[in-house]
Order: structure tokens, then sequence, then C-alpha cells
């Protein structure tokens, strides 16, 4: 049962070759075997959304993910936003809306994020706040992270500011 | 917080999954979204020894209509329930209950297999499956059995399930969409949190505006969800009155024994569930009003 498996993890279109124990979180994978310290780590039971990540393009809780389940999928973290050029237009608002501070919870609210938008390009208010109702965060009052989320989305659907 | 070590089995057909589950019964747990189970495997609250992942068995990932049935596999996830065009048309309630599940995304993973199983008294989709009079399809090596969710739910997070079974599908009735309303009320004090009380309605009108069948579920009050049977049966008097929602959640309140819990007196949770009881009765009639027929 102690023994290790050697895995292949595909994150955020690199591969990753690790050996794990059957039991390692997805987390612990990411940030312990493939160096990867951008998904955070918060409360470990799928309550806080620190380590939300993207599976096959669909956010998920990595610390109740296993990653020896990821064999065959596709990962995205925090590091796979964005691209050589900067920041994604979610990234971007997120600053110019100062809609982070000590900055933990961000990782996890930018994937889940950059998935929904994806699917709901033009989301009111109420359902912004019902996805963010999934991520803690101690520092902005949400409400930053709200005016980010807008902002990003009608830049996304090409409306000007 | 980390899981004790376990084997990890990852079967590529329910064959295998069965197969596998009758080699390691007791010491195997089946893994399929995680959400529930995820968390007690990290506070070691569950300890196998072995872990048998589901996720593959995209065979169990379907919704099938029928004409008078929809057929859902028990890996479908919480979010295709919330969004299947079938399901939105022919089981709103369902579809309603699914998206007020967790946060957007547990219902990406969470599936509907999972949720029945792990059968907490204050999930939604037990509820639910009990309100609609679904059937739970369970499958072993020997062969396949189905049992109404409310015989299936016994009592908290315990079920009528073999340690050599798998839940492999729900069967829910269609009814009927004509002159039909339906309502769904939780309360929980922070969204995502698992409700405190929960109320789910049906209902059925006649075209003279009379109640022509309803069902009538509660969540959170007892040990599991269940039907108020006995307040289901259609008044003969006439159609339903200015007073006929908060008197029949009345009645509903004076029946519900909840348990005292720190923080939670059985007189609040009677409170919440004849107040949700009566908003989802509000709505399931307003509903079947405005439709067609």
């Amino acid at each position: 049962m102690d023994s290790r498996h050697d895995i292949e993890l595909s994150v955020n279109g690199d591969t990753h070759r690790i050996s794990v124990q059957a039991r390692r979180l997805l987390s612990d994978a990411l940030r312990e075997d493939c160096g990867l310290t951008g998904t955070h780590v918060g409360c470990e039971h799928g309550v806080c959304g620190a380590c939300t990540v993207l599976i096959d393009g669909r956010p998920a809780r990595a610390c109740l993910t296993y990653a020896m389940q990821m064999e065959g999928h596709e990962i995205t973290t925090i590091e796979g936003l964005g691209g050589t050029d900067g920041y994604s237009p979610l990234q971007q608002a997120m600053q110019d809306e100062h809609g982070l501070q000590c900055g933990f919870c961000t990782p996890g609210i930018l994937v889940t994020f950059e998935a929904y938008l994806r699917d709901n390009p033009d989301p009111t208010e109420d359902e912004i706040r019902d996805v963010l109702s999934g991520n803690l965060c101690r520092c902005t009052g949400y409400e930053n992270i709200v005016a980010a989320v807008k902002k990003a989305a009608a830049g996304m659907r090409g409306e000007p500011e | 917080m980390k899981p004790v070590a376990f084997d990890y089995q990852r079967p590529a057909s329910v064959e295998d999954a069965v197969a596998l589950l009758q080699a390691h019964g007791r010491s195997a747990k089946l893994l399929s979204g995680g959400q529930s189970l995820g968390p007690m495997l990290n506070m070691r609250l569950v300890r196998p020894e072995v872990v048998i992942d589901l996720n593959d068995l995209l065979e169990l990932d379907y919704v099938r209509e029928a004409a008078d049935v929809i057929e859902i596999g028990a890996l479908t996830r919480h979010h295709r329930l919330a969004t299947a065009p079938e399901i939105l048309r022919a089981l709103p309630l369902l579809a309603y209950a699914a998206a007020t599940i967790g946060h957007f995304a547990i219902r990406q993973r969470g599936t509907i297999g999972g949720s029945l199983v792990h059968a907490d008294p204050a999930a939604q989709l037990p509820l639910v499956a009990v309100t609609l009079a679904a059937e739970i399809v369970l499958r072993s090596a020997a062969g396949t059995r189905s049992i109404p969710a409310a015989d299936f739910l016994q009592n908290v997070m315990t079920v009528d399930l073999n340690e050599d079974e798998m839940v492999v599908a729900i069967r829910f009735p269609k009814p009927s969409a004509a002159k039909a309303g339906w309502g769904m009320r939780l309360f929980s004090r922070r969204r995502g949190d698992f409700a405190i009380v929960s109320a789910a309605v049906w209902l059925r009108r006649n075209p003279d505006g009379r109640l022509a069948d309803m069902r009538l579920g509660l969540g959170g009050v007892a040990p599991v969800p269940f039907r108020l049977h006995d307040l289901e049966d259609p008044d003969d008097e006439g159609a339903p009155g200015e007073s006929w929602a908060s008197d029949l959640a009345g009645q509903a309140a004076q029946r519900v024994e909840p348990e005292d819990a720190p923080g939670l007196p059985a007189v609040y949770r009677r409170e919440l569930a004849c107040n949700l009881l009566r908003g989802a009765l509000t709505d399931a009639l307003s509903l079947a009003g405005e439709r067609h027929g």
C-alpha cells in the first residue's frame, strides 16, 4: 500500500514524470512533485477553494483529487493562465480592480472564473457571486473581485470600457 | 490532513468494478466525484484498504429519456443534472436541486450516485429522489436489483447497499407536465453549505384548478428525507384558496420531530420546515397555474 507508482501528469501542456503513493493528493503532487506552487492549499477538505485547478477544462478541488486519477487528463493551474505576453484579461482585470491583497485565494478564483466565463460570457452579478461563493477570501470583502470579473467579462465580449 | 495509505484501482468497466468489489468487500471504498468521500478520507473518518476509482466508467455518465422515465447514470455530475435540456424540461425540480449543491467547482465533480450513497440527511438529491419516487438501480457480480429511493435511504448516511453492490443508475418516473408545478426552498447560513432544512413540492392541477396530484418532501428534519404522504391527498373542497399553502405547511410542521442540536433547537427547524414548505407550495401552485392546458 505504501508503494510508489510512476505516473505522468500533464500540466499546462507539460508532461511531468513523478513517483507517488496512491494517496498522494493532486494538490501536493503539483506543489511538491511538479514544483508548481501557484496552486495553494488551504483547508484540505474542499471548502476554501484555494487549491482549485482545471481538469480537462473543468474546475475541481485538487485536494479532493488523487494524482493517480489524473493520468490521461489535462490539468491547468494558475501557471498555465495568460501567456508569454503577460496576463490573461481576467488576471489583468484583477490587478486593475485591486481584486486581491494577500493573494492566497487568487489562483483558485482565477482558474474557476477562466472556466466559468468561457461557458458564461455574460453573467449577472448574482451569478458571479454564486460562483465566487466557492472560494473564501479574507482580504477583499469580495466586492473588488466581483468588479474584476465583470470588467474581464465585458472586455472579453469586446465591449469598450 | 492526508488520507491513510491505500491501494488504488481504476476499473475500465462496470464488470471490472463489481468484480473488484466482490474481491475486496468491506475493505474497499468506491470513489466517484469524491466531493464527500475526499474530505472524509483526508480527515481519516474513512480508512479503506482499497479505493476503486469509478471515474473511467463513462458508460455510467448519461441521461436517457424514455416515454415514462428518465434514467440517469450514477456517474452523471451535478452540473449536467442542472443543465441537461431533457432534465430541465421533464424534471425541473431535479435540475434546480442540482444547481443548488455546493459550489460551481463542486458540481463539476460530484455525482448523483455518490450523493445518494453518501445519504447526508440534508442533501438535495436524496430529497428529490424521495419526493419524485425515483428507483435506485444496484449492480453486483450476481446481478441487478432496483429499489425505491425511500427504501434505499435507511438512516443517517446509511443505505440499503450490500458490500458487493454499487449504484449504477437512478430512474425517475416522468411526471405529467400539463398543469404541473414544482417548488424547492432551502435554508443554509452560507451559500453552498448544506441546507439546515429543505422542502420540495411537485403538484398537478385539474383544468378546473383543483389539485389532481401532489408530492411533499422534507429534508433536514429527520435521519432521512421523507414524504408527507398523509398530507398529499388532494383536497376535494375545490381549488386551493388563499390560506392553502400556510395551512398545509402548518400541518406538516406539526408532524415533524427534529432533534435538538447545539445552536439548532428543534423548534427552529420546525419553524424553518413550515416557512420553507409554505414557500415551495406557493411556488409550485403558481407555476402550475401559469402553464397552458
